[in-house]
This record gives structure tokens, C-alpha cells and sequence, in this order.
């Protein structure tokens, strides 16, 4: 009788299993990169407007949100190796490892301010300009809703394997490369005090940001 | 202006030597860096409590009226510099929205214009200059007015006679205006601020860096030609 169950279960599981995959499979090889901006940023817009905890910018409830729902569109390895600079070639696995966990943090406590700001704001993605087969796509959007619309734009690439989509991995904001902002200032403390030293700089930070 | 000038000619004269040779764009590193530790300084022991004050202190009505009035004025150097730079629409929808503003928005309390949609479209003479494929030259960090350029800094003589804030005869009058216009902009960067001493492991390098990356971004209608873009390349 248990056997049954199990047998039962582990398949029931593997059709799910199968069925997601599908699914994920149709809607992410088929979707554009404009579109999927367009439906991650409304989807990211709708759940702050809804929760007001994230709109309070209550920050451990940013970085549940962060981990489920954003960190699986970012290339964030890439992000941290860019804005690293000639450095990340140095790193060990270890220091790759938690430069990533340190700069999220700092972007996390960069961007949850900005939350507090989302009124009746909507997103407008501009047509896209590229060509088919491009694996690396710019594609532009506008928050609407005050005087002055606020640039948002996405470089996205397309991920390898069948079906995969598009992950994000450098985002512009006001005319303001995310990742290109920090180049400078991560290759100072290299240069000074190794890449430890900048990983220590980057944990002495976000200890004390998350005193505040 | 002159005495801008001619003291970050000195700046390099005394302070290119010592100064970290980080950027091609920041040859006056030095110099900016104390001119920035000045205005952090003076920020924090007068301009910050002022404006903190201001914001606790004023209705919120108030303050957007405040906030709307001066972004009137600054719609009407935008439509000048729209034209200066042959932008059809964009010198259009400015002009509309003076319009709109001035009139049914009385004297530009009320944004009406932005409720009838029409968007604004910020410019000053430095874009213009920058849109005419002036360069805008090195990093200048400037005594109170903060993060500029070379090619900015030489435009702001202009800028000041756009601004119909400083074209009023009546001397007490006028100087209210700029001060509060100083203290509503202030108060507008309260949050942004604290956020930024959060953020940055050199708060200098990252006020540049950000600044200079909009400023192109303004130049350009925020699509700035991907090879400007680089921050290794030399200046053109």
C-alpha cells in the first residue's frame, strides 16, 4: 500500500514537474525581451502597490521579495564581475562568492528607497530596436506619473539552452548605469587594499546601513 | 565665473601633481575634493537644518505650490533652450505648459499641465552647448553650487540671466526668491541624500561618477552614444 502511494506521489510529481516545465518552457522562448520587461516591472509595480510593508521600505521584507522575485531575472554574477572590473579575475570562487552577496545588499538598500516613492505610477516600455537573433537587447522604459518621467532602462542577454529567456544584468536608471556607478570606486579599493580589502569595505557598509 | 576659472587653474597648478590620477575626466581631482569637503561642510552646519526645517515646518500644499512655482520658471528656460537646440515638440510642449501653468495654474502654483499630460522637458544651456557638440570638458566640483564641468560652469553666466528668479528689480524680493528656490531644491534631496551616504564607499568618486553619467545622459535625451559612454576612454 505505501509503495502505491509513493509510486503514486513520485509520479504525480514528475507530470507537475514536467507540466512547469512546459509551460515555462512556451511562455519564456516565445517571449520578447520588451514584453518580458514590460510584464516583470508591472508585476514588480502591482506587488509594491499591494503590500504595504515593501512600500514602508520594511528592508527584510525587501530582501524576501529581492530573493524570490528579482534575483531570478538578473545575471547578477555578471553584474558583480562588471562592476568589479580587471579584479573579479583575481578572486577565488570564496571572494567571487561574497563580493555577489555584499553588492546585492548594498543595491537592495540602493533601490528599497525608491519604493517609498511608487504612487499611481505606471510603466511605458518603448519599442524595441533590435534585430532578430540579437543576444544582447537594450530595451528602454519610462515610470509615468509625474511632471517628469523617469527613465528605467534594461540590458538584457539571452540566456543559453532552449527556452531560457532573458536575464537583465545592467540597469539604467535616470540616465545612470547601475553597475557602471560602482566601477570606480571598487577598483580604488582594490588597488589600495586587494580584493579582500574590498570585500571588507563592502560588509563594514551594509553592517552599518542595517543599524540605521 | 573668472574667479571659478582661474582658481581650478590653480587647482592644477598646485594640486595635479598630488592628486590621485584616477580619471582622465577629474584632472583636478584635488582640488574638488576639498572644494566638495567645503560644501559638505557647509551643507551639513547651515543648508541641511534649513531645509529640514522648511519641510517640517511648510504645509505640503505649500510646498508643492512652491516646488511647482519654481519648476514654472524653469519651463520657461527649457522652451528657450528646446529652441536653441531645433526640438520642435519638445519646445512646444515647454511653451504649452508655461502657458497652461501661468495662467489657469496661477503664476505656476498649480501644475496643470502635467495632469493635461503634457510632459516636461528639462534643458539649460550647458545641454545646449553639449547638444552643439561642445565637450563637456574635466570635472569641476564648484564653492556652494556643487558638481559641474568645465563647459557648465562657463554656461552658468546664461543660465543665471534664463532664470526670470533673478531678473526682478525689487533687490529683497529677488533674493527671497533665490533663497527659497535653494531651500524647496534642497529639501527636494532630504531623502536622497542620507540614502547616498548609505550607498557609497567614496562619496566623492560616487557624486562624480553619477554626475557625470546624467549630465551625458541630458546631453544626449538619455541615449548617449554607446562609445561615450565608457568610462576608460580618454576625452575626445
Amino acid at each position: 500500500m505505501t509503495t502505491w502511494i509513493h509510486r503514486y506521489q513520485s509520479l504525480l510529481r514528475l507530470l507537475v514537474c514536467c507540466l512547469w516545465a512546459v509551460s515555462g518552457l512556451a511562455s519564456a522562448a516565445d517571449e520578447a525581451p520588451d514584453a518580458f520587461i514590460k510584464r516583470l516591472s508591472t508585476e514588480m509595480l502591482d506587488l509594491v502597490k499591494n503590500d504595504p510593508a515593501l512600500k514602508n521600505g520594511d528592508i527584510q521584507r525587501i530582501n524576501g521579495m529581492v530573493d524570490a522575485r528579482v534575483m531570478p531575472h538578473l545575471n547578477f554574477q555578471r553584474m558583480t564581475a562588471a562592476a568589479v572590473g580587471p579584479g573579479w579575475r583575481q578572486a577565488t570562487p570564496e571572494q567571487k562568492a561574497r563580493l555577489q552577496e555584499e553588492f546585492k545588499l548594498l543595491l537592495v538598500r540602493t533601490y528599497s528607497g525608491a519604493l517609498t516613492q511608487i504612487k499611481e505610477h505606471t510603466i511605458a516600455v518603448k519599442p524595441l530596436r533590435a534585430a532578430e537573433g540579437d543576444v544582447e537587447v537594450l530595451v528602454r522604459s519610462e515610470i509615468r506619473g509625474g511632471a517628469e518621467p523617469i527613465q528605467l532602462d534594461y540590458r538584457l542577454e539571452k540566456t543559453p539552452g532552449q527556452g531560457a529567456g532573458w536575464k537583465i544584468f545592467n540597469l539604467n536608471v535616470m540616465g545612470v548605469w547601475l553597475v557602471d556607478t560602482y566601477r570606480s570606486q571598487f577598483a580604488q579599493e582594490i588597488n589600495a587594499k586587494g580584493v579582500d580589502g574590498l570585500i571588507v569595505s563592502l560588509a563594514e557598509r551594509n553592517k552599518s546601513n542595517a543599524r540605521k | 565665473m573668472r574667479i571659478f576659472l582661474s582658481l581650478a587653474l590653480l587647482a592644477c597648478a598646485t594640486g595635479c601633481a598630488t592628486a590621485p590620477a584616477s580619471a582622465s575626466r577629474d584632472p583636478f581631482e584635488g582640488f574638488n575634493r576639498s572644494v566638495f569637503q567645503f560644501n559638505e561642510k557647509l551643507d551639513q552646519s547651515v543648508v541641511k537644518p534649513v531645509a529640514e526645517t522648511y519641510q517640517q515646518i511648510t504645509p505640503q500644499p505649500v510646498q508643492t505650490g512652491v516646488k511647482n512655482f519654481f519648476g514654472n520658471l524653469s519651463d520657461v528656460w527649457s522652451t528657450v533652450n528646446n529652441a536653441l537646440q531645433l526640438k520642435p515638440v519638445p519646445a512646444a510642449e515647454s511653451f504649452m505648459r508655461v502657458l497652461v501653468n501661468s495662467t489657469v495654474g496661477l503664476y505656476g502654483v498649480l501644475d496643470i499641465a502635467t495632469e493635461l499630460r503634457l510632459e516636461r522637458h528639462s534643458e539649460d544651456f550647458g545641454q545646449t552647448l553639449g547638444y552643439w557638440g561642445v565637450p563637456s570638458g574635466p570635472y569641476l566640483v564648484l564653492p556652494l553650487l556643487g558638481p559641474s564641468t568645465l563647459r557648465d560652469t562657463a554656461s552658468l553666466s546664461v543660465d543665471t540671466k534664463g532664470n526670470l528668479a533673478r531678473r526682478v528689480e525689487h533687490v529683497p524680493t529677488r533674493n527671497t526668491l533665490l533663497a527659497t528656490s535653494a531651500v524647496e531644491k534642497r529639501a527636494r534631496y532630504l531623502g536622497a541624500g542620507e540614502r547616498l551616504d548609505e550607498l557609497a564607499l567614496d562619496k566623492y568618486i560616487f557624486v562624480r561618477d553619477v554626475f557625470l553619467q546624467k549630465r551625458l545622459s541630458e546631453v544626449w535625451d538619455g541615449e548617449p552614444p554607446e562609445a561615450a559612454q565608457s568610462q576608460d576612454d580618454p576625452p575626445q
